[in-house]
């Protein structure tokens, strides 16, 4: 069985060029084969393969997903953003209990003038939103203030982009 | 005391708790866990957050449903029909509030 560890160096993973071409024609066609990968990189197809699934292996591919447009689904619900200002002792509780909720679709701890936690969050409509906030995220133990914006229309949407010039991915 | 008053100037666990907001999703940070707490939130809020939520009837279900008042929510129901703003609103959802507040708690 292949050796599908990649090297380690100051406790981060070592991904050299062709590591970082593979991810961005991932990134671009997760659908693509292994062959019109290594064509387009000028490698066996054979070395793709055995590449991507060290990147599997190390979890730096974590999984293929599918960026749906929800708005040609027919779909109505609305995306917002929230902004839920926090005792900063229950941060992270707070965090921990947001992540649970199927409408929260991401979810971050942010440093500004507070220390606040920002997440997008889908709802079928805004009185789904109002009483989400209300019933779900208001209570919360630590929960000082809410700021809401609800997303009026989309300018992009996209994953940060994986340049040849990345150093490594840390551990 | 009455077992009216009981359940109308009970306190109720914070998932239960009254919430106020300026606007959809936009929370404040005010809330009450009883009539005695609403009362004195009343007056510490943003006019604005009274506005929006006696015309959305928030307060009128919150009291039927959680302090199981009937009478104030018919109260409340009535000032929601006079279409009024600001301070002016805040004076009488405040009057209502207090009025019905002072009698439960006398008896």
């Amino acid at each position: 069985m292949a050796d599908r560890s990649l090297k380690l160096k100051n406790n981060a993973l070592f991904l050299d060029a062709t590591d970082f071409e593979i991810l961005r024609a991932l990134q671009e066609d997760s659908r693509q084969t292994y062959m019109a990968i290594g064509k387009r990189l000028g490698i066996a197809h054979s070395t793709v393969f055995e590449r991507i699934k060290k990147l599997e292996h190390n979890e730096v591919i974590k999984r293929y997903t599918t960026l749906i447009d929800s708005e040609k689904t027919g779909s109505k619900s609305i995306t917002a953003i929230m902004s839920v200002y926090t005792d900063p002792k229950a941060t992270e509780k707070v965090a921990g209990r947001l992540a649970q909720f199927p409408e929260v679709l991401e979810l971050y701890a942010c440093i500004s003038e507070e220390l606040l936690i920002m997440a997008k969050i889908s709802a079928a409509d805004q009185e789904s939103l109002h009483a989400f906030i209300a019933n779900s995220v208001a209570p919360l133990p630590g929960v000082l203030r809410i700021r809401t914006s609800v997303v009026t229309k989309r300018f992009k949407e996209t994953q940060l982009s994986i340049t040849s010039e990345s150093k490594g991915v840390h551990l | 005391m009455s077992s009216e008053t009981n359940r109308v100037l009970k306190t109720v666990p914070r998932e239960k708790a009254f919430y106020f907001f300026t606007s959809i999703g936009n929370y404040t940070g005010i809330s009450a866990l009883s009539l005695k707490e609403f009362m004195e939130k009343i007056n510490a809020v943003n006019a604005k957050s009274l506005e929006f939520h006696l015309y959305r009837g928030d307060f009128e279900k919150w009291i039927t449903e959680v302090l199981e008042d009937g009478e104030l929510a018919g109260e409340i129901r009535r000032i929601q029909k006079f279409n009024l703003t600001g301070d002016i609103l805040r004076n009488q959802v405040g009057a209502a509030v207090t009025r019905r507040f002072k009698r439960l708690s006398k008896v």
